[in-house]
């Protein structure tokens, strides 16, 4: 989605939703519905989980307005509800999955090079298919959290590396580090995939 | 200096956001120019990043947004009185 905030308007709405006119903040947060409900399908295993996430986060950040004071951008602030109400549902599910606690690049470099050599590009018009959807929700999915939530912040929805540090509460060193343990193991996860949902041709030529 | 496929692999990342030293960045750039395998590596992540920002991988489903403005609706008049009473931090 990527909106380019306008902060002060943002700032006024949310004055003005504090003051009692509450009908302004179903405007407030549309621009944000497509990024609240990616984080939430990438943590929940279906839509309707990721559904009720992406309801309780607009209703928790409604509810929790007046706590918000402009320190973070609002964009941040409503990611940060959102992985909290993501990671609250999916401990009440008991489905989350051990972190890799090891953060060494060692293993990152572990690539199958000869399964790269045939795949490099896959046209976006391949998006157009929900096989390839599916096959990219499920490699971001399988990627264990701390991985998982970098690479959404930084490379799906493009915060800079410096706003993923803030809204994930981390150094931008770990943001580094983690962001390329994620890209790598996509890489890793998805070229043998995608070689096989793509024509034999090369597309980039 | 030369650098090896793997010590590359290491800068993968830095190297699409364009955030390694000069000196670093130079070195990998050579090592790209002569070698298959690590261009390969940088151009299906390059094209991976590509693919997973497009909004189209994550759609909203038919009706969500109705859905929730009516869940919001109905709860926002439920609290507007406790809201407006917010002195807690």
């Amino acid at each position: 989605m990527k909106v380019e905030l306008s902060a002060p308007n943002e700032a006024q709405m949310i004055a003005a939703i504090l003051h009692g006119d509450t009908e302004l903040y179903h405007d407030l947060i549309r621009p944000y519905e497509h990024s609240v409900y990616s984080m939430a399908l990438s943590f929940m295993k279906n839509e309707s989980d990721a559904e009720d996430v992406a309801q309780e986060t607009f209703l928790k950040a409604f509810r929790n307005l007046g706590q918000f004071r402009g320190q973070a951008k609002f964009s941040t602030w409503l990611i940060s509800i959102t992985l909290n109400e993501a990671r609250g549902r999916l401990r009440r599910q008991s489905v989350v999955r051990m972190e890799i606690l090891d953060e060494t690049l060692e293993e990152a470099g572990r690539v199958q090079s000869a399964l790269l050599r045939e795949w490099r590009e896959v046209p976006s018009e391949a998006l157009e298919r929900k096989e390839v959807r599916e096959i990219l929700q499920e490699a971001i999915r399988n990627l264990s959290p701390i991985y998982r939530e970098v690479l959404l912040l930084r490379d799906v929805e493009e915060l800079s590396i410096e706003e993923t540090a803030a809204a994930l509460t981390v150094s931008t060193a770990t943001v580094k580090v983690r962001l390329h343990r994620a890209r790598m193991m996509m890489q890793k996860q998805l070229a043998p995939q995608l070689k096989t949902t793509s024509p034999k041709r090369r597309w980039f030529q | 200096m030369i650098i090896e496929c793997k010590h590359v692999w290491n800068y993968i990342s830095g190297y699409l956001d364009d955030s390694l030293s000069p000196e670093i960045r130079e070195l990998v750039q050579r090592h790209l120019e002569h070698c298959e395998i690590c261009s390969a590596v940088l151009d299906s992540t390059r094209n991976i990043l590509v693919l997973i920002a497009d909004d189209r991988v994550f759609e909203l489903p038919v009706g969500f947004s109705d859905r929730l403005h009516a869940r919001l609706a109905r709860e926002i008049d439920g609290d507007s009185l406790e809201l407006r009473d917010d002195s807690v931090h």
